[in-house]
This record gives structure tokens, sequence and C-alpha cells, in this order.
């Protein structure tokens, strides 16, 4: 083999296993980080356009006036070994999703959403849906997954904890619900996605970080008026419905910064919670 | 299998299906006490129907719904149920679609209600609702912790009267776990008759033998 045959440096697409001194440079980051992160330079001006959020959910209604837009509906099921991902005709089987669609709408008016239905077709096999769901929007590549459920099985959890390190490394944010229930349920507790749960303040942009994990943050989900099948609106409370708030202001960064990875997005997050750094 | 055994052979001495239907009524009660709330009512989940069933309702609601069901993935029972996330909804009647939907499933239109899913380990069991709290107290998350809280109470019986409810289902056929459950409950009966101690002797003696051939 001729010497120019072998390459100085692995080509750029290859994962960096080591950090050879040559290639400090190569790693610079993009974002000039300020002094202090503040919420303005988070996102401020932003309006979350260009950021693919998914929701995972019941299904969306589409047309509602809280929701707008939906960009694409689509429904899982399983069929034996195979997974079938068809249109979603049905919009919403419950209420739930359209209720974070609206919620992610609200905070993140131009980010386009996209409805991932995963309930609906019963109990037994919901968990197996799920995962086919969640693989399915990794491999969409969406910016933001909300994810308002979480499944007890344990069998399931060792491959939902594979595929959301997956989302993490391909740069999925995953937003899950925190359970308030003393069962073992996943994925909200991996550390991988960002889990959630409520406070009862009114602020939508209020949101606090939890310093005794593992519930990381804490958000509105207390008494708010949501979206609700029908084009109409309910009253409603959940750590359900705190998860949507923190995927739309993870969408209004994304916007802004859309090339920070989940470790840093996870970062600014802290930095501008309202117990840390970041005033209302 | 040797679960559904050892659920048998305790099932043998354990009337189940009374207490089943006795606990189901004190969750109920007890949870409507709780939240001083106008009603609660308990659906649980059928595996192989793969349908939730109404179960028992206190309070305001028409005990002729119990035994009816619903899917178990659509409508707030079933969501609660499948994702295991409680949710507090108030306002129903502002929704017609939502509140028609309540009225089918607890026989009256409430004004809110709380549902949680009763969890036990990795099984979703049920959901338990609570319906129309006083309106002359606030709501709060505290609240919200103590029906899961309650809920989870309610779930360990529920599971531990559910294996003695299958166990009984078991000892109704021929096979293996009825066999053993007879045996384990002419064993008990031997031991509350004073004057037969002698043949209860004999036969765990027997059965020892028994366990040491196998």
């Amino acid at each position: 083999m001729s010497e120019d045959a072998v390459p100085q440096e692995p080509p750029e697409e290859l994962p960096a296993w080591s950090l050879p001194a040559d290639a400090v440079e190569r790693i610079r980051l993009e974002t000039a980080w300020p002094e202090r992160v503040t919420r303005d330079w988070a996102w401020g001006g932003s309006t979350g356009a260009g950021i693919r959020v998914c929701i995972l959910d019941s299904g969306v209604e589409p047309g509602h006036p809280d929701v707008g837009p939906v960009d694409n509906a689509v429904a899982i099921s399983i069929a034996g070994d195979e997974v079938n991902v068809e249109v979603d005709t049905e919009g919403d089987l419950c209420g739930h999703g359209t209720a974070c669609a609206g919620i992610v709408r609200s905070l993140a008016p131009e980010c386009e959403i996209h409805s991932v239905r995963v309930l609906g077709a019963g109990y037994t096999g919901s968990g197996g849906i799920l995962l086919a769901g969640l693989r399915w929007a990794i491999d969409q590549g969406y910016d933001v997954v909300n994810m308002s459920l979480s499944t007890t099985k344990q069998k399931f959890a060792s491959m939902l904890h594979e595929l959301a390190d997956d989302a993490y490394f391909r740069r999925t944010i995953l937003v899950a619900s925190a359970h308030n229930m003393p069962v073992e349920s996943y994925p909200w507790k991996f550390s991988s996605v960002i889990s959630v749960g409520s406070h009862e303040l009114d602020d939508p942009l209020t949101f606090f970080y939890n310093p005794s994990p593992p519930v990381e943050f804490f958000a509105r989900g207390y008494e708010l008026d949501v979206a609700w099948v029908g084009g109409g609106r309910l009253r409603c409370t959940g750590n359900s419905f705190a998860t949507p708030h923190i995927a739309g202001i993870v969408a209004l960064i994304l916007a802004k910064h859309p090339e920070l990875t989940p470790f840093q997005l996870k970062s600014v997050l802290h930095l501008t919670a309202t117990n840390v750094g970041g005033e209302s | 299998m040797s679960e559904d055994l050892h659920a048998a052979v305790a099932a043998g001495v354990f009337g189940a299906e009374e207490n089943h239907r006795a606990l189901l009524q004190s969750v109920v009660e007890v949870a409507r006490a709780l939240f001083r709330a106008k009603a609660s009512s308990i659906f649980l989940l059928d595996e192989q129907a793969d349908e939730l069933v109404f179960e028992a309702v206190a309070g305001e609601g028409a005990d002729e719904l119990i035994g009816k069901r619903f899917p178990s993935s659509t409508g707030i029972a079933g969501w609660v149920l499948v994702t295991r996330q409680p949710l507090v909804i108030e306002d129903v009647a502002a929704d017609a679609r939502f509140g028609r939907e309540a009225a089918e499933s607890t026989g009256y239109v409430p004004k809110g209600l709380m549902a949680v899913p009763l969890l036990h380990d990795e099984r979703a069991l049920g959901v338990l609702e609570v319906l129309d709290r006083p309106t002359d107290t606030r709501f709060t998350l505290k609240e919200m912790d103590l029906l899961s809280a309650f809920a989870n109470q309610a779930a360990i019986s529920l599971d531990l009267l559910q294996r003695a409810r299958r166990a009984h289902a078991a000892l109704a056929d021929d096979g293996d776990a009825a066999l053993l459950a007879r045996v384990a409950a002419k064993l008990e009966q031997r031991g509350e008759d004073d004057d037969d101690t002698g043949s209860r002797d004999a036969a765990l003696q027997l059965l020892r033998a028994l366990e040491q051939l196998l």
C-alpha cells in the first residue's frame, strides 16, 4: 500500500472516539456561549419556526383552533411481527394528544406539529406499539418528541432505554412525563430524556430545575385550559400537561440554536430555569 | 403455572369472591370520603377481553352500570390506564362530547373528575375515578399525590385478591392445582377440629414423604 493511500485523518463523518492534538480545532463549538446564559439569549425572538415537534399520544384533532396546522399524522399498529404506519384519519381518540399539541403551539407558534398515535388499539399490545411509535419517530429525525406517557412493563425497559440513548445521540430531544406513583415506570427515569413534573403556578414559562432528581424539571401542569376534542377546551391538571410546556420551550431554544446537542440543551434549560438564573 | 399453584393452595383456605366485591366497594367508599366527593367509581381491566369493566360505585351514579364494558385504551379511563398517568379534569360539562362520555361511564354528568391508574408492579389493574370534589376548597397537587398514594394501597390489595380469584377459577377445574388446593382446604378444616388432629398429622406425614419423593 502506498503511503498516500493511508488517510492522515479519519473522514469527517466517522465518529470521533479520541481527539488528536491537531484535531482540537475541528471540534470548535459553533455556539458562542455568553458569559451568562439568559432567557433572552436562549429563546428571545424565537417562534419555534423550522422545529419539528412530534406528539406521541392519542392523536391530534385536525383543525382545532388552538392547535392550527398538523403537518403530519400517522397511527402505529402491530399485526403479528409487522409494524404498520398509516396515515391517521381518526383524529384524537381521547383528547389528550390535542391538549399537548395545543400547549406546544401556544409556546412555539411557528413550529411544525406531527402526530404519532400510539394509543387507542387496546391495552394489550400497547407497550409494543409505544416502542414501535417511538422508534419510528426517532427515525424521522424529529427535533422534539413529547411523551406524556409511560409503561410499567419490565420487558420494554431495556429496549426503551436503548431507543432513548439512540435519540440522544441523534439529537432528538425526548421530553417525558414523570410519574408520581410508587411503581417503576419508563422512559422518564432515563437520564437521556428530559423528565417533567408539575408545579402549581400560572405562568407557562415558569419552570424549575429539581436538584433532587430523578424528576429534572417542574413546569406548569395545574389547572390550565387545554384544547380538547370537538374544538373545545377543558380545564386540566397533571404531569402530562407540564411535559408539553417543556417541549414547547425546547422547540423555541432549538429554533434559535439548532446546533445544540441534547446535553447542551439540558444545560440551557438548567441555566434558564426560574430557580437558577432565568427570570420570567 | 407455579404462581397459580401457590395461589390455588392459598385459595383453598381463602374465600375470595365475596372479599373481592367487598374490597372494591370499600375502595370507592373510602376514596369518596377521603375527597368529600359526590361519587367514586372503579374500572378493572379484563385482560382476556382487553376491556375495562365498571366494577363498583359509591355515591351518585348508577348501580345498573356495574358490569358495563368500555374500550381499554380510548376515552379518559382508557388513556389513564394505558399511559399510567393520573389526570384531573374540571368543567367537564363545558364540553358536550366529554360530558356524554362521562355520563355513559358514570351514570351522571360530573362537573369534574380525578382519574388515577391502579398499578401494582408491572401490572395496570384498572382505573379509579373520584367525581365532583367540593367546590368550596381549591384543588391542589397535594390531593393528586394523596389520590396516587391511596390508589397504590388499593392496587396492592386488589392484586392479592385477584390472584386468589384466579385461583378460585382454577379450583373449579380438574387440574393439578385444584387437587392441591382441595388438599390444603381439607388440611385446614382438620386443623380447626380438635378431635381430628390424628388424621391431620398422618396426612401431613404423608405429604412430607411425598415432598421427599418428588
